[in-house]
């Protein structure tokens, strides 16, 4: 099928090569850096209103990290070339970096959630018996060792490893919007403040989610949801949000005010081809809706009923959910439906639904992560440390 | 078992430290000489036997006051490479400037089976076609990109991928600001005009440029004295597509306007 053209677009710009998948991939890993960042709230920081979290946002960012590679996978003409970005890196290139940091922020993900379930391990280990007691005594690595001081150099391990981790999910994430931002090509994504936009959306869709999975957690285990974790998160939320909008605006107001060249082509592409996905759900639905629900229960949530605190923090996740969505879908897609002529534009791009790179690829991949989280939920329980 | 069993049961035969450090040291040597025979990169199975790649300095020139927009370099490109369906290594754009309104411009089908005439119901007082291709930069983001090296510059000035290598992941498609570049739907991997290397190499002329009927695109050599196209980049009024982002461009043109994309 032919797309509907307007204007002059160089003949090889009528393409949208990087797909729906090339949304996913900054979605998922803004989801896992926001995930750790409450995560390392606690961990790091000690806010103690956090601890109901601080296992479960862990977690969450393990799962959805473990993931993060397969959009990008399933977008390579040549999956079966894609360790090349590690054998033959260009370092030269932003893209290449990801490898490296990939690699090490998994380790690095992976050894803290180790020390955090180290002693629930051991715990399972010594309590059961066969297959599931073999099991358990292969993730306790041959370490039986809970006394107190082994407890004590593990809190400091965790604060450690939990420390380091805040740059790495920064860069790890950061660098996503670097890839883009970088690129002097497209006038869209060419700024600066591209990293910046894309770490501060990453800390709302993350915060979002945890608070999202949270309260269905916790109404699915029949357990109370804690109010001082739940406002504590719709503070960050808010804050971030903050941030986020401002950003996302003031890339945009210094172009339209400057009247700058780009202007021309990012000005009707907001008000034409993005109008919906950019007006209607990033800024309007998903942004400044969520900021008002959010200022109520941050400026009055003490004179709030928890069931009402809790619908308007959720209401407000989800919609920033799709935000934050719509985000990564104004920037990857939205950056491709312009030629670089500067004088053409593609009217519109719906993914197919079952192509390789279509709709249900995409959801399948998203879903996964949540699989991933029940299987961890039923052999490291995140909550348990709380009923006692 | 006793070493002499072993020998005696036909296995291979002890060498002495003598013999292996002989043998290993031509061993490397060997190598050595071959990996300096063969060029870096991967144009060897590509350019011609004895072309020396240390000789020459590629540019490509186009006069845009001869293009007459009959579109038989883009059906040459698109035979001699085989280039998918409308994916376009070269491709060539019309300019219709009308006194009271905005230029009017197209390339149906990158212009392959010409233009037809196009009533625009402006005065029209200034039209003319601009034939694109890569434009071979010497500092292009296209190669800076790429995260495995599989774009690549050769010595003599010319952009080209390697297609064995290529993992196909688009980024220098969106990092080429001239939409030179676009992902192969046959290959799964980055495609884009290569100054018909294969061709260059053995003293032919482009595809192109061969087929050109009025001579405006041309080939130069930087490294060769008497070149003629040489001779028009250093006396004559030359530009470069977009110079504001500093890729310089190794393509030039001639009778550009500020209208050109």
């Amino acid at each position: 099928m032919f797309p509907e053209l307007t204007g002059y677009l160089f003949p090889n710009d009528i393409h949208i090569h990087w797909s729906l998948m090339i949304v996913m991939y900054p979605y998922i890993t803004g989801l896992v850096a926001g995930a750790f960042l409450v995560s390392s709230l606690y961990h790091v920081f000690g806010r103690e209103e956090l601890k109901p979290l601080g296992r479960f946002a862990l977690a969450t960012a393990l799962c959805f990290l473990a993931v993060a590679g397969l959009p990008l996978l399933n977008h390579l003409g040549h999956p079966e070339r894609g360790i090349n970005i590690m054998i033959t890196p260009n370092l030269n290139s932003a893209m290449a970096g990801f490898g490296i940091l990939y690699a090490s922020y998994f380790i690095i993900l992976l050894l803290e959630v180790w020390f955090v379930f180290r002693v629930d391990i051991i715990d399972s280990a010594t309590r059961s018996r066969g297959l599931k007691r073999q099991l358990f005594a292969i993730l306790a690595l041959g370490v039986y060792d809970t006394s107190p001081e082994a407890r004590a150099i593990d809190r400091k391990i965790i604060r450690v490893l939990a420390a380091l981790g805040i740059p790495m999910a920064c860069l790890l994430h950061g660098y996503v919007g670097f890839l883009f931002g970088a690129l002097k090509a497209n006038p869209w994504w060419s700024t600066p403040l591209m990293p910046v936009i894309f770490l501060f959306s990453a800390m709302v869709s993350g915060i979002a989610l945890l608070i999202v999975l949270y309260q269905i957690a916790m109404r699915l285990k029949g357990m109370p949801i804690d109010r001082s974790a739940i406002s504590a998160m719709a503070r960050w939320l808010w804050l971030f949000l903050i941030m986020s909008l401002t950003m996302e605006l003031l890339e945009i107001m210094m172009l339209a005010y400057e009247r700058a060249e780009e202007w021309e082509v990012i000005g009707h592409l907001l008000t034409h081809q993005l109008s919906f996905s950019f007006i209607s759900l990033q800024m309007v639905g998903g942004g400044l809706i969520p900021l008002i629900l959010l200022g109520i229960v941050v400026l009055m949530g003490g004179y709030m009923d928890d069931r009402i605190r809790n619908t308007l923090t959720m209401v407000s996740s989800l919609l920033l959910l799709l935000q934050v969505l719509a985000m990564r879908w104004n920037v990857v897609i939205g950056g491709q439906m312009f030629s670089k002529s500067m004088s053409g534009f593609r009217e519109t791009y719906v993914p197919e639904m079952f192509a390789k790179e279509g709709i249900l690829a995409a959801l399948a991949i998203f879903f996964i992560p949540f699989v991933f989280l029940m299987i961890f939920e039923k052999v490291l329980p995140t909550f348990k440390h709380l009923e006692s | 078992m006793a070493r002499h069993d072993k020998d005696s049961a036909g296995s291979p035969v002890p060498i002495s430290r003598r013999q292996f450090l002989h043998r290993s040291s031509t061993a490397v040597a060997g190598s050595m000489v071959i990996a300096l025979v063969l060029p870096e990169g991967s144009s060897a199975g590509v350019a011609g036997a004895d072309y020396d790649w240390d000789r020459h300095r590629w540019v490509y020139l186009i006069d845009t006051t001869k293009c007459i927009g009959c579109g038989s370099c883009v059906r040459a490109c698109r035979a001699e490479n085989s280039v998918p369906e409308k994916m376009y290594r070269t491709w060539v754009e019309r300019y219709e400037i009308p006194v009271e309104a905005e230029a009017f411009i197209d390339s149906p089908n990158g212009g392959e089976h010409g233009f037809d005439p196009v009533a625009t119901g402006l005065s029209v007082r200034k039209g003319f076609f601009v034939p694109k291709l890569c434009n071979h930069c010497s500092q292009t983001p296209c190669i800076q990109v790429c995260p495995v090296g599989a774009s690549f510059a050769t010595r003599d000035g010319v952009v080209l991928v390697d297609p064995e290598h290529c993992i196909g992941c688009g980024y220098c498609v969106q990092a080429c600001p001239f939409g030179s570049r676009f992902i192969n739907p046959e290959t799964r991997t980055a495609d884009k005009c290569t100054l018909c290397y294969h061709r260059i190499t053995t003293g032919l002329k482009t595809a192109c440029i061969q087929i050109c009927p009025v001579g405006a695109r041309r080939l130069g050599d930087r490294k060769n004295p008497d070149d003629e196209v040489i001779e028009i980049l250093a006396t004559q009024r030359v530009e470069v597509l977009q110079p504001e982002l500093l890729t310089r461009p190794q393509c030039f043109y001639l009778g550009m306007d500020m209208e050109v994309r």
